[in-house]
């Protein structure tokens, strides 16, 4: 079946390595869109029109294409347009950054539009300065509804940088060709049993993350 | 940029285009259906194919496409079953699509309150008229935004593909890029006919919203 070419040399330690690249890619875009998300989010809130527009026209056109072809533009249009030599690794981080804050904020905006006005009202009638009514009242809340929905975005982002492949880092993916390639002659079902691993390590990286993620949501629920 | 270029260009990327849209629409289809029928196992408890749906649904909501594809075209035929690339396409899709679409209408007939059921029986309703008049339409309605978002993420999905050998967009413009170096062209037509692709169905997301938040408000 395939799987005895994984307990060669340091097939499956080399497997794992590639598995860490994508994740870090992955983590590091997480985090930083969760943050960058979470400011624009509030930064929508605030009325102001030209911003709202801006904003609306960047987060349709990250949402609008598939994250494969900003992969595409970032890597090998930027360069060509612009002269800017920039590294896979690199334009990974930009577009996947780009991609979770739009995604993000547009959380943040919608979980901040959804508490009603009477919250705000019942605090300042109750003689809650605003600080105060955002303090005790609008951030617990908030909070609550937005750490489910981070947890997920972490999932989304996993799942989403396996294209990095795509535009030649050596991931999990691709170390798994190389292995396979590298036994052709010895196990040529090499295939069968690495693909099969791979598929098994993304489940096993993803599903524990949006198990957190859906005990959050429900225990937060109300 | 210069519009020679992409008019020589432009055959290449109305045959992949239409290759894309033919998998990924089928695939959509095929995630709809399975989507369906995951849903109704599971809201209905029928004994072990619940179980086996909901893992089912766990497993494929927790893996990449890609890496779907990658095990069912490269790995699978060293067990003895070889499928065209084609064909794990439309499955790739329809598979992931499947797991999305189930959860989508199992919180659409979660969300259709106990008293619209209750009521229905009291008015001397069988069972499945119940079912057929009552839940299906509101769930449906329901689940409405929660599709359309899916098959936009499906037709997105599509873009991996090219991993699998199958010529389609990104694949075209790849490929382009690598024998001509007119990289600007080829990456303007690929956004351009992937929005021709995704804006149609973008676009009556928004209108369909509107109308079923409408609905909504009427009852």
């Amino acid at each position: 079946m395939g799987f005895e070419v994984l307990l060669k040399g340091n097939n499956m330690i080399r497997l794992l390595g590639g598995l860490c690249t994508a994740l870090r890619i992955s983590l590091i875009s997480a985090v930083v869109s969760i943050f960058l998300g979470t400011v624009l989010g509030i930064l929508l809130t605030t009325q102001k029109r030209v911003f709202n527009i801006c904003f609306r026209i960047y987060l349709e056109t990250i949402r609008i294409l598939p994250q494969m072809v900003l992969l595409f533009i970032a890597y090998f249009g930027v360069t060509k347009v612009f002269r800017v030599n920039l590294s896979a690794e690199a334009s990974s981080y930009i577009v996947f950054s780009l991609w979770g804050t739009a995604e993000m904020s547009d959380l943040v905006r919608a979980s901040l539009k959804g508490i009603p006005v009477i919250q705000y009202e019942s605090s300042y009638a109750l003689g809650f300065t605003q600080t105060q009514t955002y303090i005790y009242v609008v951030i617990p809340q908030i909070v609550r509804r937005m750490i489910p929905l981070s947890i997920n975005l972490i999932t989304r982002m996993i799942k989403t940088t396996s294209l990095i492949m795509m535009i030649g880092i050596v991931e999990v993916l691709k170390v798994g060709q190389q292995i396979i390639e590298a036994n052709r002659k010895n196990s040529p079902n090499a295939a069968f049993g690495v693909f099969f691993t791979i598929f098994v390590m993304y489940f096993a990286a993803c599903w524990p993350i949006s198990r957190l993620s859906k005990h959050l949501e429900k225990k937060w629920v109300n | 940029m210069s519009i020679e270029v992409m008019k020589s260009y432009f055959p290449r990327f109305t045959e992949a285009f239409f290759l894309t849209i033919r998998i990924g629409w089928m695939g959509v289809i095929l995630a709809f259906v399975i989507g369906l029928i995951t849903a109704f196992t599971v809201q209905w408890k029928i004994p072990l194919f619940a179980k086996l749906a909901g893992v089912y649904i766990e497993i494929f909501r927790n893996t990449p496409l890609l890496v779907q594809l990658f095990f069912i075209y490269f790995g699978l035929p060293k067990i003895g079953i070889r499928i065209p690339a084609q064909i794990v396409g439309a499955v790739g899709i329809g598979l992931l699509g499947g797991s999305y679409m189930a959860e989508g209408f199992r919180s659409g007939l979660e969300s259709v309150s106990k008293a619209q059921t209750e009521s229905a029986i009291a008015l001397g309703m069988t069972r499945f008229q119940v079912f057929q008049y009552v839940v299906l339409p509101e769930a449906f309605a329901l689940s409405v935004p929660a599709i359309l978002a899916n098959v936009i993420f499906l037709l997105k999905e599509t873009s991996v593909f090219s991993a699998i050998s199958l010529m389609d967009l990104m694949f075209t413009a790849k490929d382009l890029i690598g024998l001509y170096y007119n990289t600007a062209e080829s990456l303007f037509l690929l956004v351009l006919f992937y929005l021709v692709m995704l804006l149609p169905v973008s676009l009556l997301g928004g209108v369909v919203e509107q109308k079923v938040r409408v609905r909504m408000l009427g009852d």
